[in-house]
């Protein structure tokens, strides 16, 4: 099942290049051999499936790059273009917005996996807080990219969030003169965030690199939480994990198939399909849904300042999040109390979401100030406590132990018949 | 592992294997051809190269006008009869790519010679009514061209081309 744990080249191609630039030992022991928990589940699919989006966003954002024009005379004609002119201009570009969306969405999906399961605790704090990295630089390039199609929504939304630099003292209104490169969002706001929006993929496939190399330091986490100690306990990343994340990588293709083909607007807002006018707000101005919660947060605190801080809180206490929770036990399997409040977390932040979408006035703000505040508190005060005061379920002693204990191993020989149950 | 071998030459194995791998090369296959595809012209680009219509009669005698189709230079020269039959009485077989006048010219019009501009060395854009022959010169390289825009001498390899045209009337002409 593993092969031998050095790489072997066969080939005289492979073991003169070995010798030179060791990338195939590289490969092999990284995504070959590698010794991967057997008892992963789907949930651990989605690191490959945000490797895989990302690619997907870097291609396509790279050939509609040379379709478009990024000057607030011709942006928005510019992507019409690609929509009615371009070869295949219509399925790139909605390959691009939709697949941004579905690369949040495995983001978050990621993200909980990790709070469900403690992926965050010793010794793997760094590849926790180099998630959150990248989670910021997410945020910053989706923002940037929504800007470029320059429609009602990219310039208005624009405008908010470069304002909300200003809530800064003393050196707000400089700060936000400064991002805008004159006296509003304009032509200047829209250039820089083009370069940089092409630009901070590249930072974010930089530190993918690093975290993936922080997590085959420590190797991954798993289900039971619980370290691999014997070779029992671990199979080979290929064909194993291999497998299982290109079947999901599939499945995940079909979701964002799903929309490019037949509701590619949907999760767009009809707003952006109208040229930007500097003169005219319209009505609601929401961002797209993965800003959502973090929109709902901000909303939610009547000070201007303190809304600011409340909404760069939100993220930043993502960091502290090893350190916040002292329990003693990883997974959530075996932490019965924390697993329900952990569920009220997710229903929280996807209320958050909804609440985001509508309007703020009424009971609407009512349930986002209550929401907020639960989600403050399961990190500042759920999971520093609840790690002191939980009655965990006994951890098993070993994986192959968690994983094997209801029969026999695969692979195995069948024991023999006997009498009394094992 | 299990107790059934697969056979030596093929297993169901083997089989899903390929099967597998050749339903991926035409999804990536598949994947791919738009990428590609995106590059080349789009409609619009396609659009604004549709052909267009000269009306010959403002062009003198002797006078050469440039107009562009496709983003391509095209020479259309009203050539004088002196031109005209220099053209002619040519030895075919001695040129660097032989081709007689009336294979450049179309029928019964010989006094209008139609060509794209561009010097079949390296792409610039010859001068007209200039060099030994009268006809054409590359300054780039020094490329020189008779009144039927047939190399003669210099690096350039081939005559000037011929875009596609054609006479919709006998002052008025297609090209595209």
């Amino acid at each position: 099942m593993s092969g031998p744990l050095s790489y072997q080249p066969k080939s005289p191609i492979m073991q003169w290049l070995e010798r030179r630039l060791p990338i195939g030992g590289l490969i092999y022991s990284s995504f070959v051999v590698y010794p991967t928990p057997r008892n992963l589940n789907y949930w651990w699919t989605f690191g490959g499936i945000l490797t895989f989006m990302l690619g997907v966003q870097i291609v396509t954002g790279i050939v509609l790059a040379m379709h478009y024009t990024a000057h607030v005379d011709f942006a928005f004609n510019s992507v019409e273009q690609i929509m009615r002119d371009v070869n295949y201009g219509w399925l790139l570009r909605y390959v691009h917005a939709n697949g941004a969306s579905m690369f949040f969405l495995a983001a978050y999906i990621h993200m909980f996996r990790g709070l469900y399961y403690g992926s965050y605790k010793e010794p793997r704090e760094v590849l926790w807080i180099l998630g959150v990295i990248l989670l910021l630089l997410m945020i910053m390039t989706g923002f940037m990219g929504y800007v470029l199609p320059w429609g009602q929504m990219s310039y208005w939304a624009a405008t908010v969030i470069t304002n909300l630099f200003s809530a800064i003292p003393l050196v707000g209104e400089s700060v936000v003169t400064w991002l805008w490169g004159g006296y509003a969002v304009g032509n200047p706001t829209l250039n820089r965030f083009y370069a940089l929006h092409y630009l901070l993929p590249f930072v974010i496939a930089g530190v993918v690199v690093l975290h993936v190399w922080a997590l085959h330091v420590a190797g991954q986490n798993n289900p039971d939480g619980i370290e691999p100690v014997t070779e029992h306990d671990t199979v080979a990343f290929t064909p194993y994990a291999t497998i299982k994340d290109s079947f999901l990588m599939v499945v995940f293709c079909i979701l964002l198939a799903w929309f490019v083909f037949y509701i590619p607007n949907f999760l767009g807002h009809p707003d952006n399909y109208i040229p930007a006018n500097p003169s005219v707000t319209p009505t609601h101005i929401v961002p797209e849904w993965y800003y959502l919660p973090f929109y709902a947060i901000l909303r939610a605190i009547p000070n201007k300042l303190l809304g600011v801080t409340a909404l760069a809180a939100s993220i930043a206490v993502l960091a502290f999040v090893p350190w916040l929770d002292t329990s003693n036990v990883r997974s959530a399997r075996y932490r019965p109390l924390y697993r329900q409040f952990f569920w009220v977390f997710v229903i929280v932040c996807i209320g958050l979401g909804w609440l985001g979408s509508k309007p703020p006035e009424g009971n609407y703000v009512l349930f986002a100030r209550i929401f907020t505040l639960y989600y403050f508190a399961f990190f500042f005060i759920i999971l520093p406590v609840l790690g002191k005061v939980e009655r965990t379920k006994p951890v098993p002693s070993s994986i192959a132990q968690a994983v094997l204990r209801e029969g026999t191993a695969i692979g195995a020989p069948a024991p023999a018949p006997s009498k009394t149950r094992a | 592992m299990s107790s059934a071998e697969p056979s030596p030459e093929h297993s169901r194995r083997d089989f899903l294997y390929i099967a597998t791998g050749a339903v991926a090369a035409v999804g990536v296959a598949g994947a791919l051809w738009p990428l590609v595809s995106q590059m080349n012209p789009d409609a619009s680009t396609i659009a604004a190269g549709a052909p267009i219509e000269v009306d010959l009669t403002p062009i003198a005698e002797g006078q050469v006008i440039k107009v562009f189709w496709r983003s391509k230079p095209i020479f259309i020269n009203h050539r004088t009869k002196k031109q005209i039959e220099d053209a002619q009485n040519v030895d075919v077989p001695k040129l660097p790519d032989p081709q007689p006048d009336s294979a450049r010219v179309k029928a019964g019009h010989d006094q209008w010679q139609v060509l794209i501009a561009i010097c079949t060395h390296l792409g610039c854009i010859p001068l007209a009514d200039e060099g030994p022959y009268d006809g054409y010169f590359c300054p780039c390289h020094g490329s020189v061209y008779d009144t039927s825009g047939r190399i003669r001498q210099g690096p350039a390899p081939l005559n000037l081309a011929l875009p596609p045209y054609e006479f919709v009337s006998d002052t008025k002409i297609r090209i595209g």
